[in-house]
């Protein structure tokens, strides 16, 4: 027994999670603890969970936890933010001090493997490795950047997908490597390189502290794919239904130009018989799925929008990190964004 | 110290001509002093500039950009938050009042005279009652766990707790390996040796993530104890090994001596070879201290917002984004302003005791 904890302890210090095979034992645990605790990421992550000067987390990713919380509980205050690092965050995960991460996770096999047990239930955000370069040299594709000087954190995934996008096309780079993030983007801001690389939602947030954001773009490709998911411990499938299920309400939401403004009146209005199963009017969807209360969709979708209007409030071109929907967009706008229908 | 009346005495007057002879007497002289002054001029403006001339004390980011100097309205945007972290906002007074206590039993700490039995009833009362004040639950307090404390007060209470509660493990923990017990020495040894073998972010990520999984299903200890637990251990296995240091030095004359009086060991070591040891140790334990008052830091790899986490945190404030250097100078002050204090503490207690050698 003692050798089992041992071994089971040892592989969670390697971020591996250490998971009970028994169905809805996590979502039992966060019903009688009667707060939902989700791990944010720390300290801090402009956009998507970040500490107000009052101390109260603000952000897309923290929204997303809240609208988990209207799920369960009816109620988007019964949320305990976990501050979590890249270090800690699978091992607190597996250890139980947070039930749920909303912390730009990417999905992967390893991790979502029997190895490691974690569950990414639905993707909220689809990131990917971009290059950024400055406007005066006139570049439209990264297929374009033979020869250049590349700014980049080295020993990280970043770096060997470069490299890789490099040699695939046949393509020769001179790498700058500083470890440290702001380093590297004044670096870049100076002149030292030609090309900034790093994940899209993270190039955008360096791209606002540049003197002259202005003067910089981010290219198209996407030389990475990095879906970004909650993610909960393994094997409590009624809370993997919840968290899914909440994320594609908020999608479907948007899909059916349901909006905070007009939820009420739709719901009392629409006879189509997906818009009023997805908005509780019939059907027993919530209930189905062990809700609190049977329209939990219109309350979420009520207290924060459909998903694009919490992409617009916190990462959109009208905040200042200016993020371009891109792939980020419905299916039905030529985004990657689809979610199963609600019936 | 000897404070002049009047600055600009006869006696200044001549120290300073004899510091500008200095200065101008042989070329080399000359040459050091006018870099120097070359060095200040080209440091010097620039520096006033940003900080106060084109420096924005109110208004929102964009008065900053705006301004293009050094933008301290972030940093009064972000006080509150460094001093009290996560801390419910309402409820701001509560660790508002236990900092006072604290520096006040901190400084009442720092005067000899209050140094008898009484201090340390004290110091439980004022720990129980901090602790209750912080986490509530009852007396009509609402509950704050203590995974909300932050800011400048979650560093104070671990710097302060570490070392208060270090410090004695530490002395009882150098006593031990110099035992002539062995199984006493080896156990010591083994404490020390362990503990100083890791890195303190790995005890800190034992401590908060790994003790859970080996405790019993239901038991759980409060994640900030775990962390003092990890801190104090980590401050006493390096204090151990300087208390032990000032054990050596003792000549062997000083043990000898109070063995002929007839003294137990624990009366010679308490009236004869501790005094010394720890007197002669006080710049060694003033550094370690500095140190590891610095290393506070570390608890954010487990989640924990000290008071550098809060402004890292506040830089990501999409409203604010850009003002690294203005949070890490405010950082830097306030660590130093702290870490000065005790140095000039430690060098006034250094005299007190030292008055034969001077």
């Amino acid at each position: 027994m003692k050798l089992k904890m041992l071994a089971a302890a040892a592989a969670a210090f390697m971020a591996f999670g250490v998971g009970e095979a028994l169905a809805g034992r996590d979502l039992d645990q966060i019903r009688s603890r009667g707060t939902l605790r989700c791990g944010v990421q720390g300290p801090s992550n402009p956009g998507f969970g970040v500490p107000d000067s009052q101390g109260r987390w603000q952000g897309f990713n923290v929204e997303i936890c809240r609208a988990v919380a209207i799920t369960i509980f009816g109620d988007p205050a019964r949320v305990e933010f976990v501050p979590v690092t890249t270090q800690s965050r699978f091992p607190a995960l597996a250890a139980g001090e947070v039930d749920i991460l909303s912390n730009n996770s990417t999905w992967t096999l390893t991790r979502d493997s029997n190895v490691n047990r974690f569950n990414f239930p639905a993707i909220t955000f689809y990131d990917g490795q971009s290059v950024m370069v400055p406007r005066r040299l006139n570049v439209t594709s990264a297929r374009a950047l033979n020869g250049a000087t590349v700014c980049v954190q080295p020993g990280t995934t970043t770096e060997l997908n470069i490299s890789d996008y490099f040699r695939q096309h046949n393509m020769r780079f001179t790498p700058v490597v500083i470890s440290d993030l702001d380093e590297l983007r004044r670096a870049y801001d100076s002149g030292r390189c030609d090309v900034f690389t790093n994940d899209f939602a993270a190039l955008a947030a360096q791209r606002t502290l540049l003197t002259r954001p202005a003067d910089h773009v981010i290219l198209p490709e996407r030389i990475s794919k990095e879906p970004l998911s909650p993610v909960i411990r393994q094997g409590d499938e009624e809370l993997t239904n919840i968290v899914a299920w909440t994320v594609f309400a908020l999608i479907d939401a948007e899909e059916m130009g349901i909006t905070a403004a007009n939820v009420e009146q739709i719901a009392g209005s629409s006879t189509n018989p997906v818009v009023r199963r997805l908005l509780g009017v019939e059907g027993n969807m919530g209930e189905s799925l062990s809700a609190a209360r049977p329209d939990f969709a219109r309350q979420i979708i009520r207290t924060f929008g459909n998903y694009g209007e919490i992409y617009e409030r916190w990462l959109g071109t009208n905040t200042p990190l200016g993020l371009e929907r891109g792939q980020n967009r419905t299916w039905n706008n030529g985004g990657l964004l689809y979610a199963p229908p609600a019936r | 110290m000897s404070a002049s009346t009047a600055p600009i005495g006869p006696a200044f007057l001549e120290r300073a001509a004899t510091f500008v002879r200095a200065c101008f007497t042989g070329w080399f002289n000359i040459i050091i002093t006018l870099s120097c002054i070359a060095l200040l001029v080209w440091l010097v403006p620039p520096v006033v500039n940003w900080a106060f001339i084109n420096a924005t004390w109110n208004g929102t980011a964009q008065d900053c950009r705006a301004a293009g100097g050094a933008c301290w309205a972030f940093i009064r945007e972000k006080f509150w938050f460094s001093i009290f972290g996560l801390y419910p906002y309402e409820e701001r007074w509560r660790p508002a009042t236990m900092i006072a206590v604290l520096v006040a039993m901190v400084l009442a700490s720092t005067q000899r005279r209050f140094w008898n039995q009484w201090l340390l009833v004290a110091w439980v009362v004022a720990a129980i009652g901090m602790w209750v004040l912080m986490a509530g639950g009852v007396l009509g307090l609402s509950s704050v766990q203590t995974r909300l404390w932050g800011g400048l007060t979650i560093t104070g209470i671990i710097a302060v707790y570490g070392v208060a509660l270090g410090y004695p493990l530490a002395v009882v923990l150098a006593l031990g390996r110099r035992s002539k017990l062995p199984i006493i020495r080896w156990f010591c040894t083994g404490i020390i040796e362990c503990v100083r073998g890791v890195p303190l972010i790995s005890l800190l990520f034992m401590a908060a993530i790994m003790l859970p999984l080996f405790m019993p299903e239901g038991v759980t200890l409060d994640r900030l104890l775990r962390v003092l637990f990890a801190y104090t251990l980590f401050t006493a296995a390096y204090m151990a090994e300087v208390v032990r240091g000032g054990l050596q030095a003792m000549p062997r004359g000083q043990y000898e001596a109070a063995e002929a009086l007839g003294l137990s060991y624990w009366k010679k070591m308490r009236l004869v070879i501790l005094p010394q040891a720890l007197t002669i140790t006080i710049p060694a334990q003033v550094n370690t201290f500095i140190g590891l008052f610095k290393d506070t830091t570390l608890v954010v790899v487990i989640g924990v917002f000290d008071f550098f986490t809060t402004l890292r945190s506040a830089l990501g404030d999409s409203a604010w984004l850009g003002f690294a250097t203005e949070a890490y100078v405010y950082a830097a002050v306030t660590y130093f302003v702290l870490c000065f204090a005790m140095s000039k503490y430690s060098q006034r207690l250094e005299r007190d005791f030292t008055p034969g050698q001077r």
